[in-house]
């Protein structure tokens, strides 16, 4: 395949990835999507946040998870960074603490997939504004 | 924070927090020049006089989260530590432009990281937010907007991981495209 160099080879690749998948039809129902939410102030970066978000992507990826990745601000669990939060449809949000790539692999593979939880649940004392 | 990436990744995150919905990027890679400069800026809520004397002081912020500001002290002692230096500008209810400077062959420069990788980053989890990155190498400038992207995708998600994968490889290339020109 063809590296993309421009914004012509961009729409050409968005095409081809039209026909052989549904993301425009997820895309249009947000609410349907496990959303992730990595915290990436000072704190979190430091941490190694990147990484952990760059490997819930990759992970996201390759099991196919309906799912949207963003980050957020400080949330004040500096001590525990790097956090994520992830939210499955219908259910309360779940904040997991010192996430590492291996960590990242786990929540997908065992929380978001096969709903068990894992060691190192914050509790969740903050409002989503 | 080990390389320049990160730091981007940091200050950006300051101009979401002050509500900005324009930001714009610059990184000038520049050999030639012995500089290195990265530009961040934005049409958030800005500062006062005030909060901006005390922005380099790292037990100063504006968040109740926590009692540290550590993002712009660390990236200024990084450039002082290079030859170079750190400068802000703020106005309330305009916005805010921060740029830091490097003695491109000092020895204590932070390597300068996976920037395209930072940028995607940035764009796919801020898709309310208008980016414009631009990246110069030499005097060679590489420029992209999310507004044109968003055109271009036509109601495709930023957020969706093939669209983060696909423009991670764009802005790579073409940025790669830029040292090897001057090489050759």
């Amino acid at each position: 395949m063809t590296k993309i160099k421009s914004l012509d080879d961009l729409r050409n690749r968005k095409l081809q990835l039209e026909q052989s998948m549904d993301i425009r039809e997820k895309s249009n129902n947000p609410e349907s999507l496990v959303q992730i939410k990595v915290a990436m102030a000072t704190c979190g970066i430091a941490s190694g946040a990147r990484e952990v978000m760059n490997a819930l992507l990759e992970k996201v990826e390759k099991e196919k998870v309906p799912a949207v990745i963003t980050q957020t601000g400080c949330m004040g669990y500096c001590y525990a960074e790097p956090t994520v939060e992830v939210k499955k449809p219908g259910h309360d949000p779940v904040v997991f603490s010192y996430v590492d790539v291996k960590k990242a692999g786990e929540i997908v593979d065992k929380y978001i997939l096969k709903n068990e939880l894992l060691d190192g649940i914050l509790p969740v004392n903050y409002q989503t504004i | 924070m080990n390389d320049l990436a990160l730091h981007l990744l940091d200050i950006v995150q300051n101009s979401l927090v002050a509500g900005a919905t324009f930001i714009k990027v610059y990184i000038g890679e520049n050999p030639v020049d012995n500089q290195v400069t990265m530009t961040v800026e934005d049409n958030g809520k800005g500062m006062t006089p005030e909060q901006l004397s005390k922005l380099s002081d790292p037990f100063f912020t504006s968040r109740t989260t926590r009692k540290v500001g550590l993002g712009v002290p660390l990236l200024r002692q990084a450039a002082e530590q290079a030859g170079g230096g750190l400068e802000v500008s703020s106005e309330p209810g305009k916005g805010t432009s921060l740029t830091v400077w490097f003695e491109y062959s000092h020895l204590d420069r932070p390597p300068m990281g996976d920037l395209p990788n930072a940028m995607v980053l940035l764009i796919s989890a801020n898709p309310r937010v208008e980016f414009e990155y631009t990246y110069e190498y030499d005097h060679r400038c590489y420029r992209i907007a999310t507004p044109e992207i968003r055109e271009v995708l036509d109601g495709l998600p930023l957020t969706d991981v093939h669209v983060i994968k696909m423009l991670q490889e764009m802005i790579t290339e073409n940025q790669n495209d830029l040292k090897v020109c001057q090489i050759q």
